[in-house]
């Protein structure tokens, strides 16, 4: 390989690691406590971006979810607990914006369903293995039985 | 046949059921928490006389509309030319918006495409939109005589929901008793 040849391909990783660090930009916000910068990585990462809506605000690039972050540090920098953030965010984006909807009416199938399911499947498990021990198992037959005692009488010899 | 066989086809077809109601919802239409609640308070200045504010307790006793709009948002011309016919043909006050857009950029964008609102206040920053819970522009609220949201349309008015919805309840709005 010539020495132009490696140039190129030192340039093509180069350039291939520079568009990682680009996309992993995102605003530094300073905390002088680090309970509150705790409190504020949890909320971002559990509150849903409503424009994007499979990705929290901590993942989203858009507008919105930038704007959500910022009203998450202000309020976290301010000494706002976690419930007072979460239900603010609630009373403007309805529970929606949590990625843990609270246990209510409208969402106890959501979260009572898994179960549900699991009872089915298990209950459906044990039906068919009962089942299949009560089973009769099925006799031999005689042209079986024949064959099993020539091969029998021939070891013997 | 036995009715092991049928199962499968049975399971086939509730699958089939259930992804085709899920076809003909919008994920993206997410309820507003703030529906039947008072309008949230703000107090912003208008877009065009800039030492001029307005905040909702302004228009009590008035059926009202605000419509969130921007220069740069491109569905916002496409409901445009529904506006200016819902304000030439209501009674009801439209009050604009303008969602973190520049002052020059939203006052030229009204010379050019036309002015349906009485007036129109600037959110540069976006905090009134949070409040509101806008996540996407268009967005448009309705609000009664006693200042409460009734409706909130996300996404561009669309003829149909103008006709279907909109005028309906504006009209019914109007009968009520501030």
């Amino acid at each position: 390989m010539t020495h132009r040849s490696h140039y190129g391909l030192a340039l093509l990783f180069s350039l291939l690691l520079s568009s990682f660090s680009a996309v992993a930009t995102i605003e530094a916000y300073h905390f002088d406590d680090p309970g509150q910068e705790a409190l504020y990585k949890e909320l971002i990462a559990e509150l849903r971006c409503l424009v994007c809506q499979n990705q929290n605000l901590s993942d989203s690039n858009a507008e919105l979810a930038l704007d959500l972050r910022r009203q998450t540090y202000e309020m976290a920098k301010a000494g706002k607990s976690r419930e007072e953030i979460l239900s603010y965010m609630v009373q403007r984006y309805g529970d929606f914006v949590l990625y843990r909807p609270p246990l209510q009416q409208s969402t106890l199938l959501l979260w009572s369903g898994p179960f549900i399911i699991l009872v089915i499947a298990i209950t459906t498990l044990v039906i068919l293995i009962r089942r299949r021990k009560h089973e009769p198992q099925p006799l031999p037959q005689e042209a079986d039985l024949k064959r099993a005692r020539q091969l029998l009488q021939r070891e013997k010899r | 046949m036995k009715l092991k066989y049928l199962l499968p086809l049975g399971i086939f077809l509730l699958l089939v059921l259930l992804l085709g109601v899920g076809l003909t919802l919008d994920p993206r239409e997410v309820p507003s928490p703030l529906i039947g609640k008072a309008a949230p308070e703000f107090s912003l200045p208008q877009l065009h006389q800039r030492d001029q504010q307005l905040s909702p307790k302004d228009l009590l006793g008035e059926v009202w509309l605000l419509n969130v709009w921007a220069s740069w948002c491109v569905s916002c011309r496409a409901e445009h030319e529904l506006v200016r016919e819902l304000a030439a043909t209501s009674t009801a006050a439209i009050i604009g918006l303008n969602y973190k857009d520049e002052v020059a950029d939203a006052q030229r964008w009204l010379l050019r495409y036309g002015d349906p609102y009485r007036l129109s206040v600037s959110d540069i920053k976006g905090n009134t939109g949070i409040d509101w819970g806008v996540y996407g522009v268009p967005e448009t609220f309705i609000m009664d005589k006693r200042g409460i949201i009734r409706h909130k349309q996300i996404g561009p008015i669309t003829r149909e929901s103008l006709e279907e919805k909109i005028l309906p309840l504006l009209a019914q709005l109007e009968e009520e008793q501030p």
